[in-house]
């Protein structure tokens, strides 16, 4: 457990980073840019990237950052003249890249988007241009212990909306377990989680502050006071969270698709259920995933070899790869049809992602990132007891106008 | 010998200034009279190239590695940057506007609140257990040295794995402590999720990493004061605790005063324990200036360049008042 937390952590606060260099020597020299510490240069993943670069007749040089760093660092390596010539990038923010003119768009990169579900892409629009592609998206869903349920005497397909979910996780807690793990931690990742109960309450991300919204926050909030959900929720990521889960004594967690592998892997049966609305049905979830983007260069002959690298990314069989690395959901359906071909299982996944919404969606882009930190603020304040949950959501609301209206 | 001495310093104390030299060791002008002149006539150019040349790998290295990023930091607090403008420059100067808007900030009071009780009451504490340890190790017993050097593994400990620990025993569900407390009949306590205990748990993990510090530095302190003063204070017939008071306190002075400056300004900028253990959180309950600065600048998707570096030149500040005070006492101290 111990050796398990230093881990974590060490792979989130700095990048590790592998390179390749399988191509020839005196080729050039391309630079990507991802968030997935967690693939060393034996992985999959950088073979994908060597052998993309091999068939360009480039050499790839690849970091991998931490999601939440590489923000800050893509911006300064932008200010520096020194962008890479790939950036894989998590999609909130490529609204924000693309304002600060730190990206191409397709009108000069080519790209082809056409195969990409609508839903997906939009995340990837920002005034009328189109800044990426999706290399895949994954979302939110309640993981299950059968053995839990069982032994607690719940029925998984009973749960359809929040009282019966809630009734659950009384029996669960009546029966000595854990009900549910979430992670309610303060940053993006804490509002990612909410947003699926923000959202099925049928609370809109321009106002925080809606009776909706406080129905949503009251129900993680009673979930803490009456012992269903651990007290460590406020701290916890969706890794910590998902390794409480994973060692047996939890019955729900609110996790995403690119657990799926570890699910094999835990030990006990699971299952999938949607995450339901609070009357019923399920909730629209938000979809995660990252873009593959093209950062601007000021030597515009790289673009030529650049499309070449990403094609060869994004192309149906390598999507289809690279999805089944990552655990994440094609973003074309051609590619997804292949995958539940292959794992019925995923088809609960590929339901969840065509009803996904873009967090940056509702015409949101920018604004986004401002609005998104108050509402974790508002969960963390009354998850923690230090305010009431319509009180933490009123000052939200305030605090998101004033920080929107500056531009 | 006296002036001999006294010209040989004033050489060394003024690498650049041959001019200054030249008189001082010109004053014995009946025996340098020859080397006076010949230095007249071809030195000063010489020297003070030379002089220069030595002065200039720790010129540049203080212009490239301080002057330059305080400038920029400075700089960067003084202009309104979107994330446009951080890439493309052209961005207003605004004055002071980002240091108005994070005095305004709901953050700012509780945050400066939490620096300074976590800076306070972590260096006490520090010192204090510091303080009586190093006494203790001072009256050599069998395992002295080894129970010494075991007592510096809190420092020699990656910061990452200490906070970590801190933060797996402080869990609120799994966590040892409140498994330890639940043995003598205490409830769980909350250490890192609840506004009230968040601080504390924080301040009690940096007291633990903070203390083989003021051990080192005050053992060696120690080590200094003459064993002489120690056996005449016994003769006298002083107790204990009055050859403490009289005798080790007054000596020990200017290495306590060096230790809690460093000490001072090591703890104001104490970041990732914070971060690691709460991100400043839950909400603000354990933001410090540092951890502040930090979320604003990259703990966000959209980074707020100019009002964290505000903030991180607040707390430059702060040390820096913390320096002079300390340059003052120790004029006084010296006079």
């Amino acid at each position: 457990m111990l050796a398990a937390g230093a881990t974590a952590c060490s792979t989130s606060s700095s990048g590790s980073s592998g390179s390749g260099s399988s191509a020839a020597a005196g080729g050039k020299t391309f630079t990507i840019w991802d968030p997935y510490p967690q693939f060393d240069s034996s992985s999959a993943w950088t073979t994908l990237l060597n052998s993309c670069g091999s068939q360009a007749g480039v050499t790839i040089k690849r970091t991998s950052y931490d999601t939440t760093d590489l923000t800050s660092k893509v911006l300064l390596a932008a200010q520096q003249g020194v962008a890479p010539d790939v950036l894989i990038l998590d999609n909130p923010v490529v609204s924000t890249l693309a304002e600060a003119g730190v990206l191409t768009d397709t009108t000069q990169n080519h790209l082809d988007t056409s195969a990409v579900q609508p839903n997906l892409l939009g995340a990837g629009e920002y005034q009328g241009k189109t800044y990426g592609v999706p290399i895949g998206a994954n979302t939110l869903a309640l993981y299950y212990n059968k053995n839990i349920l069982k032994a607690a005497g719940v029925d998984p397909s009973t749960i359809t909306d929040w009282s019966s979910l809630t009734a659950a996780l009384a029996k669960v807690k009546a029966a000595g377990k854990t009900g549910i793990t979430l992670s309610a931690i303060g940053t993006e990742e804490g509002s990612f989680q909410f947003e699926p109960w923000f959202w099925g309450s049928g609370a809109n991300l321009t106002k925080l502050d809606s009776a909706q919204a406080a129905a949503a926050l009251n129900l993680w909030t009673s979930w803490l006071k009456d012992g269903y959900a651990p007290n460590s929720v406020i701290n916890d990521t969706q890794t910590t969270s998902w390794q409480e889960f994973a060692a047996g004594k939890t019955a729900f967690s609110e996790n995403g698709t690119w657990q799926l592998s570890n699910a094999a892997k835990a030990g006990f049966p699971y299952g999938i259920i949607p995450i339901p609305a609070e009357n019923g049905g399920a909730a629209p979830v938000p979809t995660g995933g990252e873009f593959v983007t093209l950062p601007q260069q000021s030597d515009t002959s790289r673009y030529t070899t650049t499309e070449k690298l990403v094609s060869c990314l994004t192309s149906a069989d390598n999507a289809y790869n690279t999805d089944s690395t990552l655990s994440y959901i094609a973003a074309s359906g051609a590619v997804q049809a292949k995958q539940v071909d292959a794992t019925p299982a995923l088809q609960v996944w590929v339901t969840a992602v065509h009803s996904g919404k873009a967090r940056t969606g509702d015409d949101l882009g920018t604004n986004y990132p401002k609005i998104s930190q108050q509402l974790w603020t508002a969960v963390q304040s009354a998850l923690s007891g230090s305010a009431s949950p319509s009180a933490a959501l009123s000052s939200a609301q305030s605090a998101a106008a004033s920080a929107t209206s500056g531009k | 010998m006296t002036t001999s001495r006294q010209s040989a310093y004033r050489l060394a104390q003024t690498p650049a200034g041959t001019a200054s030299a030249v008189p001082a060791a010109g004053r014995d002008r009946s025996r340098d009279k020859t080397a006076a002149a010949r230095r007249r006539r071809t030195g000063p150019r010489g020297t003070q190239w030379a002089a220069w040349g030595f002065l200039a790998p720790l010129t540049i290295y203080l212009l490239t590695f301080y002057a330059y990023p305080l400038y920029r930091n400075l700089d960067l607090s003084l202009r309104n940057y979107t994330v446009y403008s951080f890439v493309h420059g052209g961005a207003p100067f605004t004055g002071f506007a980002n240091y108005t808007a994070v005095i305004h900030d709901p953050t700012f009071v509780p945050a400066l609140e939490h620096t300074l009780v976590f800076t306070l009451v972590s260096l006490a504490f520090q010192f204090a257990i510091g303080l009586a340890l190093a006494v203790f190790f001072t009256q050599h017993f069998p395992l002295s040295p080894i129970l010494r050097a075991l007592f510096l593994v809190p420092w020699l400990l990656p910061l990452i794995v200490s906070a970590s620990t801190w933060a797996w025993m402080l869990d609120s569900g799994s966590g040892v402590v409140n498994y330890g407390l639940h043995f003598i009949g205490i409830g769980p306590v909350d250490w890192l999720t609840s506004p009230s205990w968040a601080l504390p748990s924080v301040v009690i993990a940096n007291i633990w990493i903070g203390v083989p510090f003021n051990l080192v530095l005050l053992y060696s302190g120690l080590q200094a004061i003459p064993k002489d003063l120690y056996e005449a204070a016994a003769l006298d017939g002083a107790t204990a605790w009055q050859r403490f008071r009289r005798v080790t306190w007054p000596l020990l002075r200017p290495v306590s005063a060096i230790t809690l400056l460093l000490g001072l300004v090591y703890t104001l900028k104490v970041f990732d324990i914070i971060w690691i253990m709460t991100k400043g959180g839950p909400v603000d309950s354990s933001t410090t200036f540092a951890t502040w600065s930090y979320r604003l600048g990259f703990g966000n998707l959209l980074p707020a360049f100019g009002p964290g570096a505000a903030v991180g030149n607040l707390l430059v500040i702060m040390a820096l008042i913390a320096g002079f005070i300390y340059i003052r006492v120790q004029r006084r101290q010296s006079a």
